[in-house]
């Protein structure tokens, strides 16, 4: 057991640019989505407020893996133009950990103390310069490790790519235990991917702890 | 392609059918997830050091990986049925996730308790039985609920090693009749219909258990 890695991690780790595009692409758009949804959440607007929410709770309330069917297989079908997989993995990868993370942005933008707020207006700033100056850095620091997590739940995520064809490192892990039928051989595969998962996120893992760090750095905590 | 009610009526049947197997993993799932996240968390805070760091290291492990990686991995390893091969994975998946919860809870259980019950002479087994549990766990309890939401929203994931659930069930229908549309927005809908009454449910009792007595706010934010 485990002789053959020369053979297969390269093969595996042929997939390894499509399962990086995908977590860079989901993790883009989930952040801007985040960033939208988590504010017009917290919208004086009812109408504002109400459209966010049925948008949340859609793609909280429905399940990763069909809304990434429902990107690749139905969408195809209602929609004048053609999307490609990997966009559609990509859409289905941003819209539902961003609906997940405007949560994390929600909280935190609530959670800055209100006497925050009543001192910026009482220094006659605008709403703008209230939310960028005022509320934001703060609402940032407490937003860190929720993004963290969400960002290594997003890393995992990319994974399910593999049902809708795309040729990630999951994907190309089962071309190679097709061509590989013994059980050694099956286990040796899935182990590696599993290890190159693990190498993938541990700098993400570390990263978030040391944005945690340098976040809580310069503020009293009482 | 526009929906069509007659097709949509004719395959809801069949994937309606497909929801024991869906509730039953989840059920199953989260009873692992539950009774193991316990021992995890017990094993963690063993005062035996090489034992609390592997079990440290085996959590941050499973944490980091994807849960279909791991379905692979063990349903390629071992000769089990995929439907118990689906529970377990999963099951031990989230228990590390929830291991944190229940840590969380026995972390807001103040110091002072254990001296009182050394005072009183209790052993380390009866003062876990019969001290912290008790005042760790009730407050973590919409926690814990949370995750059985979140498992539900996960078995999808084990189509991919051949258990007939919803989505299953909806992807056999889409590549017999070329129609995607119906089965998977199907799915879609049970999962919501499902899933969004139940988180309701859960962020009322949160809510709720913030005035119980003895809850503190360390165990029960989220």
């Amino acid at each position: 057991m485990f002789t053959n890695i020369g053979e297969f991690l390269p093969f595996i780790l042929q997939g390894l640019s499509t399962t990086v595009q995908a977590f860079l692409f989901g993790a883009a758009l989930a952040y801007s989505i985040a960033i939208v949804a988590g504010l017009a959440r917290t919208s004086k607007l009812a109408i504002v407020r109400v459209v966010a929410t049925i948008f949340v709770e859609l793609f909280r309330g429905t399940s990763l893996l069909v809304q990434m069917f429902f990107f690749a297989f139905v969408f195809p079908s209602l929609a004048p133009f053609t999307i490609s997989t990997f966009l559609a993995g990509g859409l289905a990868l941003g819209f539902n950990y961003g609906a997940y993370a405007s949560e994390v942005v929600r909280g935190a933008v609530l959670s800055v103390p209100d006497g925050q707020k009543e001192a910026a207006i009482s220094l006659n700033m605008s709403k703008f310069q209230r939310m960028r100056l005022v509320i934001l850095p703060q609402a940032f620091r407490i937003m860190l490790p929720g993004i963290g997590n969400n960002s290594i739940e997003l890393l995992k995520g990319t994974s399910l790519v593999y049902f809708i064809s795309l040729a990630d490192m999951t994907y190309r892990a089962d071309i190679l235990r097709g061509a590989n039928t013994a059980l050694s051989s099956q286990i040796e595969i899935y182990t590696y991917l599993l290890l190159t998962y693990f190498v993938i996120a541990l700098p993400l893992v570390l990263l978030t702890r040391w944005l945690e760090k340098q976040a809580s750095k310069g503020v009293s905590t009482a | 392609m526009t929906w069509d009610w007659e097709f949509a009526f004719e395959v809801f049947p069949e994937i309606i059918s497909a929801i024991g197997v869906t509730i039953g993993a989840t059920v199953a799932a989260y009873f692992i997830s539950l009774t193991l996240g316990l021992v995890l968390t017990l094993l963690r805070r063993s005062s035996f050091k090489p034992l609390s760091l592997l079990v440290a290291g085996i959590i941050e492990f499973i944490r980091m990986t994807p849960p279909l990686v791991q379905l692979f991995f063990i349903y390629f390893a071992f000769d089990m049925s995929p439907f118990v091969t689906g529970a377990i994975v999963l099951g031990v998946h989230y228990a590390t996730y929830v291991s944190e919860v229940y840590r969380s809870g026995i972390e807001s259980v103040p110091a002072s308790q254990w001296e009182a019950s050394k005072a009183l002479n209790f052993s380390t087994a009866q003062t876990w039985q019969k001290v912290v549990l008790p005042q760790a766990i009730p407050p973590v309890i919409p926690m814990l609920g949370n995750y059985l939401i979140v498992l539900f929203k996960e078995t999808p994931l084990l189509s991919g090693i051949y258990v007939l659930e919803m989505l299953a069930v909806a992807q056999m229908i889409g590549s017999d009749t070329y129609r995607f549309l119906e089965p998977v927005t199907i799915v879609g809908f049970l999962f919501l219909v499902l899933s969004y009454p139940s988180a309701l449910f859960i962020r009322y009792l949160e809510k709720r258990s913030g005035q119980l007595p003895g809850s503190s706010e360390k165990g029960v934010k989220t």
